[in-house]
Order: structure tokens, then C-alpha cells, then sequence
């Protein structure tokens, strides 16, 4: 059927279109702008192969780690319960006055007099490029070579401060009973351990599961899934500093 | 060793220094205030930070690292003033040599003394800065360097002492070497954090190793005019043109300080580049303006300048007050760029709520006393060096 004919047709009018067929429609519009706000955002990230997608530049097929350890936070799902604040606390012996994770409340404004609470937690993003590794003098905090997650090596730290200077995120504190800079470490060595790399503290207090762990580098793995869906936006904290975040924000 | 010592000490000639009661109490007051500061310190150091300092997760850097950098801009300034005459040859700046060095290694030393006790290990550092080292990071290559330029230095000024120009010369241009590089390297401490936009960008190292001329420039005439009054000598004449020309030196750098910062603000407010913008006018209009406009501009940089132009770069003892502002002034220029670029959260654009819109930070006594050391000890190994060096004359001056 050519262009001519095509014209000569009768409107089907929309009032015929089923919901249905409507909704399907509408998903595939969705599912196109999605893949490629996705894709752009992403390739602020150090999700690097999901540029690839979109055929941008070459990059790695792999992830630099395994298990490429990273964190998905499903925003709109917390409650600021600070379920995850005091598990933190608890396992991994945070004194009371710093903290490895926490709770950001946000408002949105959503018209003339009404806004909208954001609860937003954050952590260390255990970032591909992390500038804290960079600017520390005697490599006290380096990234783990098989996990990729920011470790810190207390004995060696001279406490600077470099690195809660340089990080982006505010995800460092001075722990003055270790006598080293404290940090998160995906429970490196308290939860993870215990439970055979599979979570951490935080992850198994959330009772509205906002926090997703897992391995980014497992293409069949919940994070991987939840970051590369195609028609949902995925984010970062920050990307513009370079840092290449492995902690990712989505909303349901 | 006995030899050497001989040798480094003047054992006659030079200037006598005074031995009035009031000099020796004044090194005696200096002397108590550097170990109650070190008291202060040490407590700091037992008890942790947290609970000693007022510096916070947010701002960890604060009036004891300004103190810091303070020293080391002004050790590096002195050195590089005072290397255009006895490590390039220039006649004019050959009388300010060895009173400059001196100054160059007092200071420095102060500032190794109120770091110690910024830092929270310092012992750590003497250890993994060898054992562990990150060539990636600035503060690395700084402290390193910055112990390799004070070794120069220490053996530059012995050297002079002991009348061996020529070797003084060559250790002299290794510590100018040594004092760029690390100057240069504090100043990428805070200039390569591209997170932190009021620092980030090539603007840092560059403007550290120009004020830090310009500081020596100030240091070098305050501290010649300072040390010729309390001990009542007369300036040789040499020594009247050397100073003179060290003003004319001095007042392009302020000009080109002024010319620094004026486009420094100019690019941080046009187009509101977010971040470095709410700094910018924490500076100019905010809670930072009095430091601002007051210490920075009115002290650090426009006092100092008109006096040099009114005497038209003759008169010492204006030129000294000038001199003696912009120290001061210059102060607040290290605390104003330490401190501001932290005030900013990082979170600024979320809309979070109960985030202030600019961080606060004020020093505790702590904090205080033990940055009143460094200045302090650094009075005290000045007098001290009046007296045992008997006013740094060189022989041919």
C-alpha cells in the first residue's frame, strides 16, 4: 500500500483503540526514549559497556572487576526508616558522630505552595575513578584490585583529610577510636564476609528493599538487570567530577 | 662537627645584637607561647581532633592547615626573592641574601610545627610517605619535596655562613628547584579536587608561586626594617637599595595579584557557575566579606601597594608598615582559600533539606594556640638569629 492509497482510508478514530492496545503503544514510545535517555545518562557512569549499546565509542566488554561489587538505590521506595543508618552503625562499629551511610531528605517543589519529600540515601560510590585513591599520600585507602570496592588500609593512614576533601560525596569521616579515616566498605569485612559476598548490613535491614547489591559484571544479576532496563532512567550522584560512580538512583 | 659549628657561627665581625632585657624577654615570652601551643597540640593529638578542633566532616581543613600553608608560601617566597641575587646574580638583592634564608628555613620550620599537629598521625606520615608512597598524590610530592627544600636550605645556609658563594649557589638553585616544585604542588593539592569547584582548575598552582613572591617580597623588607630596629644598627646603603629594589619587585606583584584576583572573581560569578559561584559571593557579599574585602584586598593588597608608590619605593620604614599589613592580609588571603573552598556542600543543587546553604567553621582555642606557636616560634628562631648570626652580614656587603 502506497502513500496515495493510504490517504484514501477512513480515520479508525481513536475512540475505537483499545486501553489495551493504547498502553502497548504508549510502552513503545517509552521504551525507545528511555534507551537513549538511559544509554546518555549511563554513559556518565562507569557502566561503560552500556555506551556500547548505543554503539558510542569502544569500550571494555568487561567490567573492570569480579564481582564488580555495586549498589542500586531504588529512591522513592525509602521511607528514611533508618533501618539501614543503624544496622550500619551496629556492624560495622561507627561511633556516634560519623557515619557510613545516611539518609538525605529532599523536597521537591511539585507546584505554587506544595512540595514533595525525596528521601535519597547515600554512601561511598565506590567509584571507578575514585579521587580519594588518588590524592591519598601513602595508598591508606585504595581500591580493592578483584571487587573494586574503596578500602581503607588504617594502619597507614596519616590523616590528611585529602580525602574527605576530594570526595564528591561527603562519604568519609575521621574516626578518631581507629585513628584512621572511616568508611563504607560494602561490610568488606563484616557482612559481606559473613554472608559469602552475597549482601551487607544496610541491604538485609531495608525493610522497602530500596537497596539492591549485587555484581554489575553478572549480566543475569538483579543489579545489572535493574541498570541496563531499557525504558527507565538511571542516575548518578555527581558525574560530573569524573569520579564514575558504581552506586546508581532509580526510581520505581 | 665542633668545626663546622665554628665555622656556620660567626665568631666576630657582623652586627653586635642587643642584650637588653626586653629582647631577651621578648624571645623568653615566644619561646613559653610555642610550648603552650605544643601543649595545646599534643592534647589535641591524645584526645583526637574531633573533640580538640573545630574542624568538621564537612570543612576538615581549617585556620591550623591556613596556618600552614601561610609558612610554606612565605618560606618559599623568601627563598625565591632572596635567589635573585646570591643563585642569578643580581647585585641589588645580593645584601638580603643570608637574613632570607634564614627566614626561608624559620618559617618553614613553623610551618612543619603547627602541621604536626594538623595532621593526626604524623608519625604515620614519617614512615608510609617512605615505605608507601602515591606518586598520584599531591600531598605526597609536596611533603617530599618540601623535605628536600629544606635540606637544601639547611646546607645553603651554612654554605653562606661559612663564606662558600659558589656551592651556597648551586644548593640554592636546587632548593629553588625543590621550593617551586612543592609550592607548586600544594598549590594542585587543592587544584586538581574536581570536586571542590572554587579550587578546581590550573589557577592554583600558578597563583600559589606568584603570592608566594609576592610574599617574600613583604616578609623580606618587614623582617630587615623589624630586625635593624629592635636591635638599633643603621642599614648600610647597599643594603637601603636592596630593599628599595626588593619594593619595586614587590609592587608589580601586587599588581599582578590584584590583576589574578580580580579575574579569578569576575570568571567565578559570570554565567553562576554552580558551586564556585556561592563561594565567589561568600566572598565578595557573604559572611567571608569582611576577610575579603578588609584582609585580602584593603591589607594584603592595596595598603601595601599605594604606601610602596607614595614614597616612590623609598622610604623603608613605610615601606616596613606596608610590608607588615600585607603579612597580615596575606594571612586571610591562606584562610579565606582554604576555608572557602569547603563551605559549599557538594549536595548544593539537591534541595536538601536542613542542609545550611553554606557550611560553617570557627577555629577552637586549640586551634588557635597552636597556630599562635608557629608564629611564635618562628619570632623566636628570628631574634635567635639576629643575636648567633650577628645580622646576617655578608662579608662583602
Amino acid at each position: 500500500m502506497n502513500i496515495k492509497e493510504l490517504e484514501k482510508l477512513q480515520s479508525e478514530e481513536l475512540d475505537n483503540v483499545s486501553s489495551e492496545e493504547r498502553r502497548t503503544f504508549l510502552k513503545a514510545g517509552l521504551a525507545v526514549t528511555g534507551l537513549f535517555m538511559g544509554g546518555t545518562v549511563l554513559s556518565l557512569t562507569s557502566a561503560r559497556n552500556a555506551g556500547a549499546v548505543l554503539g558510542r565509542e569502544p569500550v571494555e566488554k568487561k567490567y573492570p572487576y569480579s564481582p564488580h561489587y555495586s549498589m542500586v538505590l531504588v529512591q522513592n521506595r525509602c521511607v528514611d526508616c533508618q533501618r539501614c543508618m543503624d544496622a550500619c552503625v551496629k556492624t560495622n562499629h561507627v561511633p556516634e558522630y560519623g557515619y557510613r551511610t545516611t539518609i538525605l531528605e529532599r523536597y521537591k517543589i511539585t507546584g505554587p505552595a506544595e512540595t514533595e519529600r525525596i528521601f535519597m540515601p547515600v554512601l561511598c560510590n565506590h567509584c571507578n575513578r575514585p579521587p580519594c585513591v588518588r590524592v591519598c599520600p601513602t595508598r591508606a585507602t585504595y581500591k580493592d584490585k578483584k571487587t573494586g570496592i574503596v578500602m581503607m588500609n588504617y594502619k597507614k593512614c596519616i590523616g590528611c583529610k585529602t580525602c574527605m576533601a576530594a570526595c564528591p560525596y561527603n562519604a568519609r569521616y575521621f574516626n578518631e577510636e581507629i585513628r584512621a579515616i572511616d568508611k563504607c566498605n560494602f561490610c568488606f569485612d563484616t557482612k559481606l564476609k559473613e554472608s559469602g559476598g552475597k549482601t551487607t548490613a544496610c541491604v538485609e535491614a531495608c525493610p522497602a528493599n530500596v537497596r539492591i547489591f549485587g555484581d554489575l559484571s553478572d549480566t543475569g544479576g538483579e543489579v545489572y538487570g535493574l541498570i541496563h532496563q531499557p525504558d527507565k532512567v538511571v542516575w548518578v550522584l555527581r558525574p560530573e567530577t569524573g569520579a564514575l560512580p558504581n552506586v546508581y538512583y532509580m526510581n520505581d | 662537627m665542633e668545626n663546622i659549628l665554628a665555622k656556620v657561627l660567626p665568631q666576630e665581625g657582623g652586627l653586635e645584637g642587643t642584650t637588653s632585657g626586653a629582647y631577651n624577654a621578648v624571645i623568653g615570652l615566644f619561646g613559653l607561647l610555642t610550648l603552650v601551643g605544643v601543649a595545646f597540640g599534643i592534647h589535641a593529638m591524645v584526645v583526637g581532633h574531633e573533640h580538640a578542633y573545630g574542624v568538621t566532616r564537612e570543612v576538615p581543613w581549617g585556620l591550623m592547615l591556613a596556618a600552614y600553608v601561610f609558612f610554606v608560601v612565605t618560606s618559599t617566597g623568601l627563598c625565591l626573592v632572596s635567589s635573585i641575587g646570591h643563585v642569578f646574580g643580581y647585585e641589588a638583592f645580593k645584601p638580603i641574601a643570608k637574613r632570607s634564608v634564614f627566614l626561608a628555613i624559620s618559617t618553614i620550620v613553623a610551618g612543619f610545627v603547627v602541621i604536626a599537629f594538623e595532621i593526626e598521625n604524623p608519625w604515620r606520615m614519617a614512615i608510609y610517605n617512605v615505605i608507601s608512597p602515591n606518586v598520584t598524590s599531591n600531598i605526597w610530592w609536596m611533603g617530599t619535596l618540601y623535605g628536600a627544600y629544606l635540606f637544601f636550605m639547611l646546607i645553603e645556609f651554612a654554605l653562606l655562613q661559612m663564606g662558600n658563594h659558589k656551592t651556597a649557589g648551586i644548593l640554592g638553585l636546587l632548593g629553588v628547584v625543590a621550593g617551586v616544585a612543592a609550592h607548586s604542588n600544594l598549590g594542585a593539592v587543592f587544584g586538581l579536587l574536581s570536586g571542590r569547584e572554587f579550587w578546581h582548575g590550573p589557577y592554583m598552582p600558578i597563583y600559589f608561586i606568584t603570592s608566594a613572591m609576592m610574599s617574600g617580597c613583604a616578609a623580606v623588607i618587614f623582617f630587615h626594617w623589624l630586625a635593624y630596629k629592635i636591635n638599633g644598627w643603621k642599614m648600610s646603603d647597599e643594603l637601603v637599595h636592596s630593599l628599595q629594589a626588593v619594593a619595586k619587585l614587590g609592587a608589580l606583584l601586587y599588581v599582578i595579584i590584584m590583576f589574578f584576583t580580580t579575574w579569578k572573581m569576575i570568571t567565578g560569578i559570570s554565567g553562576h557557575p554552580p558551586g564556585k559561584y556561592e563561594a565567589m559571593m561568600a566572598l565578595i557579599s557573604g559572611p567571608w566579606a569582611k576577610n575579603f574585602w578588609i584582609g585580602e584586598v584593603a591589607m594584603g593588597l592595596v595598603i601595601p601597594f599605594v604606601i610602596i608608590l607614595a614614597v616612590r619605593a623609598k622610604n623603608i620604614t613605610a615601606m616596613a608598615i606596608g610590608s607588615a599589613a600585607s603579612i597580615a592580609g596575606i594571612f586571610f588571603m591562606r584562610y579565606d582559600l582554604v576555608v572557602v573552598g569547603q563551605i559549599v556542600p557538594g549536595f548544593h543543587e539537591l534541595n536538601v533539606v536542613d542542609m545550611p546553604h553554606l557550611f560553617n567553621y570557627s577555629p577552637t582555642l586549640s586551634e588557635y594556640m597552636v597556630t599562635l606557636a608557629g608564629f611564635a616560634f618562628c619570632g623566636a628562631l628570628f631574634m635567635l638569629g639576629e643575636r648567633m648570626f650577628r645580622g646576617h652580614l655578608s662579608e662583602d656587603h
